[in-house]
């Protein structure tokens, strides 16, 4: 190492040319950005456990653990008895929620996906004090109907009750399977996308700001919003890279329902990319007002724990008490969640979810007008 | 040199903060080809002066000149005719040194061989290494590596020589002696005054904001001399650094 006298020139041959005919690119410059970043991305440990791992070791939890903490949704049909004995016996088990108020075709819909678990018809038979039951299940939800039939068997064999019904009338509709799977998915991956989102570039950017790597890169002709942009495109195709493997395990190892196939994966892959583009949002908001490395994760956490417990990612957001339900509507996990449900179970286009994406949409506004008022350079 | 043609002209150059004037009607010129050297003590006002002459910072008042153009209005046509070292900055983590010369070249819209840039700061060896692996000295010659890319007419190094070892230093001393040679101009700023009276070819000090002596170090010297001064001690024909390099050798370790 100590030949230092190597006889090439250094540096200047371009120096006495005249002229620099090269046009400067800000796309090239982009993407070199974008490719150092996916690079820097792909060998960060954080990066890969909070968009990968720890998805897939909830999905296989959830995927193996099946139902807890049951509930049932019984509708009642239109037209039904609603003040009668069986209802009200029903009504107080405490296992059962009773959904009234919808129309017969909502209710058929319902009951095809499994939303509903079965569908309750109470009458006063004619002449007679006792009432007829008319029980319809749903195979989307057999587990569940399961459970019913033997929460009925048990109120008629009840003292009470008994003398006032005569019959049980029980039939079965054929529905989707709705899985386990079906529920926890989507809901990881929209954590998986929050978490990549928030932290990946609250942490990227505050961490090129203190080590001095923006203002070296200040220092070339390239653009502000080239760097912005570069490492968008970056964290983007990370996500996408991440949802695609989340989507392809559940689909193959745990039976993930895609309805439409490649098409359904598509319109996954298309509400990802505006999910993480309002949660990358949140980062920039957070590089900005971090004054250190070790404040990121607390701040970080404030954004995504709430929406994390409260967005429907474990639990349907119906579970929740009502107090609580208002405050799961305002976060836009919420939506990306319900939009992805619908996109992957129920086989909907993206226009199907357009309200879920117009809440998206308010967000990423509200959040991009923020993050431009507090986001620091230097 | 014998016609000084200024390829940097700084002129009445005032820096304000809030309630600290960094830098009060400072004036100077950088010939071409030439290793120039800003001398001071710190806070002095040579860090601003360098980062405002390489468009990274706003003046308060002033007039810059670099190569025919202006700061205020050609900030980016200057942006690639310079390369810039700053004191203590990082580099994207993750990356090794040919990809980082990669997304350089990227930023610069430069088109050029990665391993040849690392070639001409001996670093070859070293292009699979994380910037972080490497040592004070091998991190400075990446950092000049850096400044070459867009074959700029001028380079700014910030320092390029604190915390290195007498052997590092001197290697960082040819490198710049040859960038110079081979057609660039060099401006750097340094503690060490052995630096620059063997480095530069003209020295200018700074104090509080402002220029107080301009010249070429022997010309400083003898004027000093002149003046009738004379060092306490009687300077033997060698210096203690030079007891150092003679018993450890001029081979550079990493």
């Amino acid at each position: 190492m100590n030949d230092g006298h190597s006889s090439s020139p250094l540096g200047a041959e371009g120096a006495n040319s005249p002229t620099r005919t090269v046009r400067y690119s800000n796309t090239k410059a982009t993407l070199a950005l974008a490719k150092a970043s996916f690079r820097s991305i792909m060998r960060s440990p954080s990066a890969v456990v909070f968009t990968l791992a720890f998805p897939l070791i909830f999905i296989l939890v959830f995927g193996f653990l099946g139902n807890g903490g049951t509930r049932i949704d019984v509708g009642i049909t239109p037209g039904s008895d609603i003040n009668n004995p069986v209802v009200s016996m029903l009504g107080k088990t405490g296992m059962i929620r009773l959904v009234k108020d919808k129309s017969k075709e909502e209710f058929d819909k319902l009951l095809e996906k499994g939303n509903v678990d079965a569908m309750v018809d109470v009458h006063r038979k004619v002449n007679t004090a006792a009432y007829s039951v008319n029980v319809v299940y749903t195979s989307a939800s057999r587990d569940k109907g399961g459970i019913l039939k033997s929460v009925l068997n048990n109120l008629f064999y009840d003292k009470t009750l008994k003398p006032t019904v005569a019959e049980i009338k029980e039939s079965t509709v054929t529905g989707r399977e709705y899985k386990t799977i079906d529920f926890i998915l989507p809901g990881q991956l929209g954590f998986s996308l929050l978490s990549t989102g928030v932290f990946g570039t609250a942490f990227v950017f505050l961490s090129l700001r203190q080590t001095l790597v923006i203002k070296r890169f200040f220092a070339t002709p390239v653009k502000r919003s080239s760097i912005v942009i570069g490492e968008g495109i970056a964290r983007i195709g990370f996500a996408l890279i991440g949802a695609l493997f989340i989507i392809l395990i559940g689909h193959f190892f745990f039976s993930f329902t895609l309805v439409h196939g490649v098409v359904t994966v598509i319109n996954m892959l298309l509400l990802a990319t505006m999910g993480i583009i309002v949660f990358m949002g949140f980062g920039f908001i957070i590089s900005g007002i971090a004054k250190s490395e070790s404040m990121v994760p607390p701040i970080s956490n404030i954004v995504t724990l709430p929406q994390f417990l409260l967005s429907g990612t474990f639990f349907s957001i119906e579970a929740f008490p009502t107090w609580l339900q208002p405050i799961s509507r305002a976060l836009p996990l919420t939506y990306l969640n319900d939009a992805m449900r619908k996109v992957a179970f129920e086989g909907m286009g993206l226009w199907d979810v357009k309200f879920q994406i117009m809440i998206l949409l308010i967000w990423g506004i509200v959040i991009y007008a923020v993050a431009v008022k507090v986001f620091k350079w230097e | 040199m014998e016609i000084n043609k200024a390829i940097i002209s700084v002129k009445n150059l005032v820096k304000k903060y809030d309630d600290f004037i960094a830098v009060q009607d400072l004036s100077f010129e950088v010939y071409e080809n030439e290793i120039f050297g800003l001398l001071g003590p710190n806070g002095a006002g040579k860090t601003t002066t360098l980062e405002i002459i390489e468009t990274l910072r706003d003046k308060t008042s002033g007039e810059i000149i670099v190569d025919g153009l202006s700061v205020d209005k050609h900030a980016n046509a200057i942006k690639q005719i310079i390369g810039v070292q700053l004191q203590a900055a990082g580099y994207y983590p993750n990356l090794n040194l040919i990809e980082l010369i990669e997304l350089f070249a990227g930023l610069y819209g430069a088109d050029i061989k990665p391993m040849e840039m690392l070639e001409k700061v001996n670093l070859q060896d070293k292009a699979k290494a994380k910037y972080k692996a490497l040592s004070g000295g091998q991190k400075q010659r990446f950092s000049i590596a850096t400044t070459l890319i867009n074959q700029p007419k001028i380079i700014f190094l910030d320092e390029p020589t604190t915390g290195l070892d007498p052997q590092a230093r001197r290697n960082l001393w040819d490198l710049i002696v040859q960038i110079r040679d081979a057609g660039t101009t060099v401006v750097i700023t340094t503690h060490y005054m052995d630096e620059a009276e063997q480095l530069c070819d003209r020295v200018a000090f700074v104090e509080r904001g402002k220029i107080i002596a301009i010249d070429t170090p022997d010309n400083l010297i003898d004027q000093l001399v002149n003046s009738g001064f004379e060092r306490k001690k009687e300077v033997k024909k060698a210096n203690l650094e030079d007891v150092f390099i003679n018993l450890t050798g001029k081979e550079w370790r990493e």
